[in-house]
Parts: C-alpha cells; sequence; structure tokens
C-alpha cells in the first residue's frame, strides 16, 4: 500500500504538471482543464481518505483524533492557492484591464474563503480535545482568522458595487493591500504570543501518514483547481448577464434591425 | 520638488477647510471623550488591575483602550476626508493637475494626520485625567509611538477612504477593510505605549518602536504606489 500510494502521488503530481503545461501552451481549455481535475479529484479524494481514516496508524499521543488532519492542512493548501490566485489575478487586472482576469481574482478569493472556514472549522474541532478549548489566541489561528476577515471585506465590497469596471479595480486593490499586508501581520501576531506547536515535518512523523497526507494534499488541490474554473465560469456568466441587464434597449435595437 | 509642493497644497487646502469648519475636529473630539467615558461604565472604575498592585483595571488597560479610542474615533475623520470632493466633483479637478497623483494621496494623508495627531493631543491628556494615569514624565516617550502608530494607520485609511469614497455603504465597508491591515500596528503601539507607561524593565521599547516605523514604511509604501488607481474614474 505504501509503494501504490507513493506512486500515485507521483502520477497524480505529474498529470498536474501536464494539465498545466496544456494550459499554458493553449492545448486545453481552463474549463476542460477543470473538468478533468474534477474528475480525478474523486479517486485521489476517496484513496486518500481510505489511506488517512483506515490505513494509517493512530498517533502516539494523540490517538484517532489526529486523523481531521487529514482534512485540515489539506485545506490550507486550498486557502493559499486561492488567496494566490486573487493576488496575482488582480494584479494582472491593474496591469491589463482584462476583466477575465478579474473573474479570476474574485473565483480564487471565495474558493480560498472556503478552504479558510473548513480549516478553521477543523482545526477548531481538533483543538477542543487537543488543547480542551475550541480557540485560543495563538498566531497561526489568529493570523488565519485575519486572513478571512480580509477576504471577507473584498467579497462584502465586491457585492456592494454594480458598475463591473469600478468593482474590478477597487476590489483588486483591496486583494493586493490585503495580501501585501499579510506577511507582516502574521510577524506581528507571531511576536504577540505563540503558542501553536510547530508543524510537523515528513522526517517526524510515520511514512504511512506521509503519504495519505500528500495523496490527500492533492486531492485538494484538484478539488480546488475543479471548483476555480467553474467560479470563474459562473462569474463569466454574470458578467455577461449584468451587461445584458444594462443595455436591454440597445440589444432590442440590434434585433429590430436586423 | 513640485510633487512636493502639490502635496503641500492639497493638505493646506483641507486644513483650512478643516479649521474653518471643524466639522471633523469637534465630532471627534466629543466621539472621543463618549468612548472614555463608555470603557468607564463598561468596566467599572474602581475595578482591581492584575499588576502592580493598587492599581485599578482602567489604569491597567489604559495603553489598550487609548488605541481603540484612537481607531473608532479616527475612523471618523478618515470617512469624510474625501467627501467634500465626492460631493462637489473636486475629485476630478484634482485628477486633472498636471504632476503625479501621488501628491494628492500624500497631501490628503498629512491632513488626516494632523486632524488625528490634535485629537489625539486632546485625547491622551484627558484619558490620563480621567483614569488617573500618571504619564507626565513619559510625554516624549508616548508622543514618538503616537506619531508611529497614527502614520500607519492614516497610511492605509487614507487609501481605503480613497477607494469606498463613491460608495453607498462606504461607513461600513471603511472599517472592514481598514482594520484588518491595522492588526501589527495595534500590536506594537499598544505593546509598545504599555511599556513606556508601566515600565520596560527588559528594555523591549526600541524593538517595537522599530516594528512599527518598518510596518509603516511598508504601508506607505504599497499605498503610495498602488493610490493612482484607487481615485480613477
Amino acid at each position: 500500500m505504501q509503494q501504490v500510494g507513493s506512486l500515485l502521488v507521483w502520477i497524480v503530481l505529474a498529470f498536474l504538471v501536464a494539465t498545466w503545461i496544456a494550459l499554458f501552451a493553449r492545448r486545453l481549455s481552463p474549463q476542460k482543464a477543470g473538468t478533468l481535475w474534477g474528475i480525478v479529484a474523486l479517486p485521489v479524494l476517496a484513496f486518500g481518505l481510505y489511506l488517512g481514516l483506515l490505513w494509517a496508524p493512530p498517533d502516539v499521543l494523540m490517538g484517532e483524533v489526529y486523523r481531521i488532519m487529514y482534512v485540515h492542512f489539506p485545506s490550507w493548501i486550498g486557502t493559499g492557492a486561492g488567496y494566490l490566485t486573487a493576488f496575482v489575478c488582480s494584479l494582472l487586472y491593474i496591469r491589463s484591464r482584462d476583466l477575465r482576469f478579474d473573474s479570476w481574482a474574485s473565483a480564487g478569493a471565495e474558493i480560498g474563503l472556503v478552504f479558510n472556514a473548513t480549516g478553521l472549522i477543523t482545526g477548531s474541532i481538533w483543538g477542543r480535545p487537543t488543547w480542551g478549548v475550541w480557540w485560543t489566541w495563538d498566531p497561526r489561528l489568529t493570523w488565519t482568522a485575519i486572513m478571512a476577515v480580509t477576504f471577507a471585506g473584498y467579497l462584502v465590497l465586491r457585492a456592494l458595487m454594480e458598475d463591473p469596471e469600478a468593482r474590478a479595480r477597487a476590489s483588486s486593490l483591496v486583494a493586493i493591500i490585503g495580501f501585501a499586508t499579510l506577511p507582516i501581520v502574521y510577524f506581528s501576531v507571531r511576536w504577540w504570543r505563540t503558542l501553536h506547536q510547530p508543524q510537523s515535518s515528513p522526517e517526524t512523523v510515520d511514512p504511512q501518514m506521509v503519504v495519505a497526507l500528500r495523496t490527500m494534499m492533492l486531492a485538494f488541490l484538484l478539488i480546488f483547481g475543479y471548483l476555480l474554473t467553474r467560479r470563474f465560469a459562473l462569474a463569466q456568466l454574470r458578467a455577461e448577464a449584468e451587461l445584458a441587464a444594462l443595455e436591454p434597449d440597445e440589444l432590442e435595437m440590434e434585433a429590430a434591425g436586423d | 520638488m513640485s510633487d512636493l509642493r502639490r502635496a503641500v497644497g492639497v493638505a493646506r487646502k483641507d486644513l483650512l477647510i478643516e479649521r474653518r469648519s471643524k466639522a471633523a475636529f469637534n465630532a471627534m473630539a466629543f466621539f472621543a471623550a463618549l468612548v472614555l467615558f463608555i470603557f468607564s461604565f463598561a468596566l467599572g472604575p474602581e475595578a482591581p488591575g492584575l499588576s502592580p498592585a493598587g492599581q485599578t483595571l482602567l489604569q491597567y488597560l489604559w495603553p489598550g483602550l487609548l488605541w481603540v479610542a484612537i481607531f473608532f474615533t479616527g475612523i471618523l475623520a478618515l470617512g469624510r476626508s474625501f467627501q467634500l470632493e465626492m460631493d462637489s466633483g473636486g475629485l476630478q479637478a484634482l485628477r486633472l493637475y498636471p504632476g503625479d497623483l501621488k501628491a494628492i494621496y500624500l497631501g490628503k494623508l498629512a491632513a488626516n494626520l494632523v486632524v488625528l495627531l490634535a485629537m489625539e493631543l486632546l485625547l491622551i491628556p484627558l484619558s490620563a485625567v480621567l483614569y488617573n494615569v500618571d504619564l507626565w514624565t513619559k510625554l516624549p516617550g508616548l508622543l514618538g509611538v503616537t506619531v508611529l502608530g497614527s502614520i500607519g494607520f492614516v497610511a492605509v485609511g487614507t487609501f481605503y477612504a480613497a477607494l469606498t469614497a463613491n460608495l453607498r455603504a462606504r461607513e461600513v465597508m471603511l472599517p472592514l477593510l481598514l482594520f484588518p491591515t491595522q492588526v501589527p500596528i495595534v500590536v506594537g503601539a499598544v505593546r509598545a505605549t504599555a511599556l513606556i507607561v508601566h515600565g520596560d524593565p527588559m528594555g523591549e521599547l526600541n524593538v517595537w518602536l522599530q516594528m512599527l516605523a518598518l510596518v509603516d514604511v511598508v504601508l506607505l509604501t504599497v499605498c503610495t504606489l498602488t493610490f493612482e488607481f484607487a481615485i480613477e474614474e
């Protein structure tokens, strides 16, 4: 099982890289890539859950409780990927003024926030039996909560603005400023206080756990890619609907002219 | 050089309007006083603090309460800072002037900073009197912390005030966007203020002041570089 798992991790990783190369070579549309990722994600997720929940050994100190890690840690992969997408696409929007980048950025922020929420919730569920409290003001907890507030603000701002160009410009700036301040927020809350256990590294945990965790991380990355492309498609549809709602008279006139 | 003069021009215009109308300052001063009273009602004027013995809770918490009051009061000034231009179309005129748009940002920032510092000049002694905090010997250090903390607050605040100026829900959006970026400022400013007021046995104060200065530089740089996009039409 160990060998099967490691092999699968490498195969899925190669698949991800291949689809990315195909995307950049324009041999594959983002939507098709998303569909592929979604299809591949399901068996990988099932396999990863089997590895993590049944096959991997219980933890020496925490027993079975630790198994929530297989959802908790991959959630942060999705969070990071989402916010990074929002940041990079916002920069690209400010440079190019192409509204598709704005759609990508908003998709990234929204999916990132979803994973951020699952990360915080699973962490809280784990913290209750382990630390004895649902929440503590540990730097990493505090930091990820501030992240969530930052990008929630981004989404609230978008909901309040109607003009697509002004909304894209304002929210891009919020994503850029918000993302750029996250590192200094991290260091400031770390100096403020510290309690979180240091992250485990692959050298200190059971190799079975490593394989299970890597499988789950890849599964979440695939799910992230799938959700991102679907959310982008939705944003495009909404943009078209907004455009249609803005100029019904002109469109009717055009139709009458034909 | 001429950009600097433009910035000074914008700041002088804003400060002249403020000096004549005193609209922002009066609202802020009364609001700040109210906040101080509410803290006293909420926490109890004679509740004992943690350490040293004999201190009241208000004295113990004073550094944190002071910065909460500064932030809540400062939001009032920031929210107004682009309103005049928005109502009269003045921002368009400002944008049309030749030269770098960063000058508008720096001018607005300077005006906001002066108004905020003036309010703090009132708030700090008033809170010290009301909560019976002894700080007359500590004023120079306190002044440094206040200026450093206020610069970081106003840097992002002015930026987001411009960004949200023509929103319907700007009163909600401004704090919602601004406060998450202010975590480093709150942490640094409150810690430094506490060290000044309650004593600094380990000599940590300088590190916190350096951190505040560094955060100020980062925030100022990011906001200055992106401001021209914030006031596009």
